[in-house]
């Protein structure tokens, strides 16, 4: 149970966090990983340091994590394996697929500096810069959905990714308008054509500008502006219902107050019960199992959670993680590990001594999921979509990378079970947890390692042990988290 | 921005179980034939593609006012002629390699394809164009109901999915297609060497042969993995294939490389899946450089290198390429000089059996709220030929099958005669 919950509510276990959790009630468990505001945020500090993962920082530069967007990557992943607050990167990501935004498009229009500022800046490291959009996501990660929503149609990464900028009075531009409907609220089918056309117009005027020293990549960023003389100020009406008392037209306002149509559209948005339906389901297929037809019973009280608590999500969540499907055993690995859980929960279950996160760049890269780069603005294709023969085999490449570098340490802790094969293997099917093996798989996996006479010595070890590791972490049981 | 991907049946993954990694015996069946085999290469161009400058009709004055700033000049088009309707058409002047393949007759070019009501959501669209229904936009894909009615059992090779995820019209119900981006990454490797790595490929083909029915999620991802170990000699062979004919060195080229490797090394792969992103110009489309002008460089530079290589060892004889766009963009340019999502565009079929020309009438741009080729108050293209019509034609006088039993459907009416 308490892999389970440390699976899903963050990115898997270390035998240290377990060591850590156990004898730790599971009810205080979750709620001390879901409450995590008064957990230490000193993760970036330990960055470095040898008894953590490494990182790797390219030629003759100093680790930038915040105009580097391989260090950035680091940087993430480092987060995600060392984290003490487990849920916030774990919801940033989830919340990174919703509001998927790509740094590529944003590196080619202002370079490499400012576009990984763009994507995940931390506002401490330069005066005045604002928070890039993950970090936006992180502190919005459990809280308020429309202020979440807000933030994103303000938030500069996104005005630049769906051409906010370009959305003016004289020739409105629907790509943001369009979006925030289909994608990050209500779902297809709940809005017409001509409600696309009137959220367009809703948003003219959302742009952005760049700040700081100009003359320097490093030293200038990027904000939000609202140019007043681009909006629209005519009235825009909707064919659902924008005010609580049914009115659905935006009234025409004066140029200078034109933001308010923005809040008041995302405000009907985020009340909207197709919204409420559809991140009820989108969380619990996230939490609790997408191999299966949603619960009903529990997607309704999620959903009603995040209407009777000012669409609050961590009343959503709070339904969710204390109710018996979320620790019911016939959910536990029925959701499909994305590439970045699959490996951050290989990295810590196997082992970092020795290892840098650099390496997981260009398999994650492979399996489909490089970070800040979802393929389009409806984020990564989930679930069975992951999996194809060439991410497959991108997964068993990624296992025998991380078997190789941790030989030796793999080997030295199975010495204890050297004696024979079967104790051998049943050591390493419980330090990698998995949804069960039938006897097919576990006596392809004894042979392999009878594959030469078993004699357990430390050489034998150091070269079945890291295969071994390979064959379950790169198993079919393992892709499920 | 790419837009390949859609959601998986839901509950419904035993549908792309089994079927995958077919008896060595049935490959070497497959390898025999393979010569002799008619392929299908799709080539899809991701974000909808504004068809109004792949193929444009330069003298409509309503194509020039309601384009200022990216219409193409008259001047600077490919003119491949008029149409039915005597409405002149260019080829986008960046498509040089595609107007030789048109004068050379092996292009096809088919106006106003789509559907009624079109769909402008990229995601809905790309659906409705995979499943080949408006209704059930969730199921199973045109391709793939195609590779379901090939006997059994099916080699896992008898389609190429190029892309890392498979888009919905490979979805079959018993073929699950191999997404192979690069022959040459196509490996697995080994913390050991020598015997070592042999007894790890053992074992983990053992390990993954475990397909149980009451675990189809399972079953589903051990039937992949097994498919990836069971095609990895054969791609091997693939990625050995160096062509005579230099192509743009980008994903493009490098995939229509493979494709044509395969070709040439005989796979008997049936059905090759292509695309190319980018299409989404929501701004700055440009007009003699810049972003639209860099995708036509793309796409027919791609392609032209694909027909002369083929063409050079006889292949093209066999091969038809299909290309087609999620949708076509507004007519009226945005305040961007971009377009937004709109409806009806133009499909392109070409090959060495192709009888190339210009099919369909393109639409008249006025805006007219009654003008009968617009909709969407003479904002968008209107349908003329269904899409499904184009794909009947394909699978009736290509592939050999009974379109009917595939599309669900008779769409064989108004079929253009390309083949």
């Amino acid at each position: 149970m308490l892999e389970h919950i440390l699976r899903r509510m963050g990115f898997g276990a270390s035998p240290a966090d377990l060591a850590l959790w156990a004898g730790v009630p599971i009810d205080t468990v979750i709620d001390r990983l879901l409450n995590y505001e008064s957990a230490s945020t000193d993760h970036d500090a330990k960055i470095g340091s040898p008894e953590y993962v490494g990182i790797t920082t390219s030629a003759g530069n100093p680790f930038s994590a915040n105009t580097l967007i391989n260090d950035a990557r680091q940087r993430w992943l480092f987060r995600m394996i060392h984290s003490q607050r487990p849920l916030e990167e774990k919801m940033a990501m989830f919340w990174h697929n919703h509001f998927a935004t790509a740094y590529s498009k944003l590196a080619g229009a202002v370079g490499q500096e400012r576009a990984t500022r763009l994507m995940d800046n931390d506002p401490s490291s330069l005066e005045g810069s604002p928070a890039g959009q993950i970090q936006v996501l992180r502190q919005f990660a459990t809280g308020s959905f429309p202020g979440m929503l807000l933030a994103m149609a303000k938030d500069p990464a996104m005005v630049y990714y769906l051409d906010s900028q370009l959305n003016t009075r004289t020739r409105p531009q629907e790509n943001f308008g369009r979006e925030v409907m289909e994608l990050f609220s209500l779902g297809i089918g709940n809005y017409t054509e001509a409600d696309v056309y009137a959220a367009a117009r809703v948003f003219t005027g959302f742009n952005w500008q760049i700040l700081g020293d100009r003359a320097l990549a490093t030293a200038s960023y990027y904000t939000f502006l609202y140019r007043a003389a681009d909006h629209d100020t005519n009235a825009k009406t909707f064919t659902f219902a924008i005010y609580p008392d049914g009115g659905k037209t935006i009234p025409a306002r004066a140029a200078a107050a034109g933001e308010q149509d923005a809040v008041d559209l995302i405000l009907a948005l985020a009340r909207h019960p197709a919204t409420a339906r559809r991140l009820a389901t989108r969380l619990y297929q996230f939490f609790v199992n997408e191999t299966s037809v949603p619960d009903a019973a529990l997607v309704n009280a999620m959903a009603n959670s995040y209407l009777g608590n000012n669409y609050n999500i961590k009343a959503v969540l709070r339904t969710l993680f204390q109710s018996q499907q979320f620790r019911n055993p016939a959910n536990f690995f029925q959701r499909y590990s994305w590439p970045i859980e699959y490996v951050v929960r290989a990295i810590k279950e196997t082992g970092w001594t020795g290892f840098t996160v650099n390496s997981v760049m260009t398999p994650l890269t492979n399996m489909g999921q490089q970070l800040y780069e979802p393929p389009d603005v409806n984020g990564w294709e989930l679930g069975p979509g992951w999996i194809s023969t060439s991410s497959m085999l991108s997964r068993m490449n990624f296992a025998v990378t991380l078997a190789a570098n941790q030989r030796f340490n793999l080997a030295r802790d199975a010495q204890p079970h050297r004696a024979t094969p079967d104790r051998v293997l049943q050591y390493m099917l419980a330090r990698f947890p998995n949804m069960g093996f039938t006897s097919t798989a576990t006596n392809a996996m004894t042979d392999y390692l009878r594959s030469t006479a078993w004699t357990g010595t430390d050489a034998q070890l150091q070269t079945r042990v890291p295969g071994l590791t390979r064959l379950i972490v790169g198993s079919g049981e393992y892709q499920f988290n | 921005m790419s837009f390949s991907r859609r959601q998986f049946v839901k509950g419904g993954v035993t549908a792309f179980t089994f079927g995958f990694a077919a008896p060595q015996a049935i490959c070497d069946i497959a390898f025999a034939q393979g010569a002799a085999a008619r392929n299908l290469v799709v080539v899809y161009l991701s974000g909808g593609n504004d068809s109004l400058s792949t193929i444009i009709p330069y003298r409509d004055a309503n194509y020039l006012s309601r384009r200022p700033t990216i219409a193409i000049p008259a001047a600077n088009v490919l003119q491949i002629g008029s149409d039915s309707s005597r409405v002149e058409l260019g080829l986008h002047p960046r498509l040089t390699g595609l107007k030789s393949i048109f004068d050379a007759g092996r292009l096809a070019v088919i106006q106003r394809t789509g559907y009624a009501n079109q769909s402008r959501s990229h995601f809905t669209g790309f659906d409705i164009w995979g499943t080949a229904s408006t209704t059930n936009t969730s199921g199973t894909g045109w391709l793939g109901r195609y590779l379901d009615l090939q006997p059994k059992p099916v080699d896992a090779l008898v389609a190429w999915n190029t892309q890392r995820e498979t888009p919905r019209p490979l979805m079959a119900r018993t073929v699950g297609v191999p997404a192979i981006t690069s022959p040459a990454t196509y490996a697995f490797s080994s913390p050991n060497s020598g015997a070592e790595a042999g007894y790890e490929r053992t074992a983990q083909t053992r390990i993954s042969s475990h397909i149980p029915v009451d675990r189809p999620h399972l079953a589903f991802v051990n039937s992949t993995a097994q498919a990836a170990l069971g095609t990895l000699d054969r791609v091997a062979t693939v990625a050995t294939y160096r062509p005579a004919i230099t192509y743009p060195n980008n994903g493009f080229g490098q995939a229509l490389t493979a494709v044509a490797g395969a070709m040439n090394k005989q796979i008997g792969t049936k059905v090759f899946w292509v695309q190319t992103g980018g299409f989404d110009t929501h701004a700055t489309q440009g007009v003699n450089q810049g972003a639209y002008f860099n995708l036509m460089a793309t796409l027919g530079d791609g392609l032209k290198a694909f027909y002369d290589d083929l063409s050079a060892q006889g292949l093209m004889g066999s091969t038809l390429v299909l290309v087609y766009s999620e949708f076509g963009r507004r007519i009226s340019e945005n305040g961007s000089a971009g377009t937004d999502h709109g409806a009806g565009a133009n499909m392109m079929v070409l090959g060495g059996a192709v009888n190339g020309g210009i099919y369909g009438t393109a639409p008249n741009l006025s805006l007219d709220p009654a003008n009968p080729t617009l909709e969407n108050n003479a904002a968008d293209v209107k349908f003329e030929t269904d899409f499904r019509s184009v794909y009947a034609k394909i699978l009736d006088s290509w592939l050999g099958t009974n379109s009917v039993t595939v599309l669900g459907g008779d769409y064989r009416a108004g079929a253009p005669s390309f083949l």
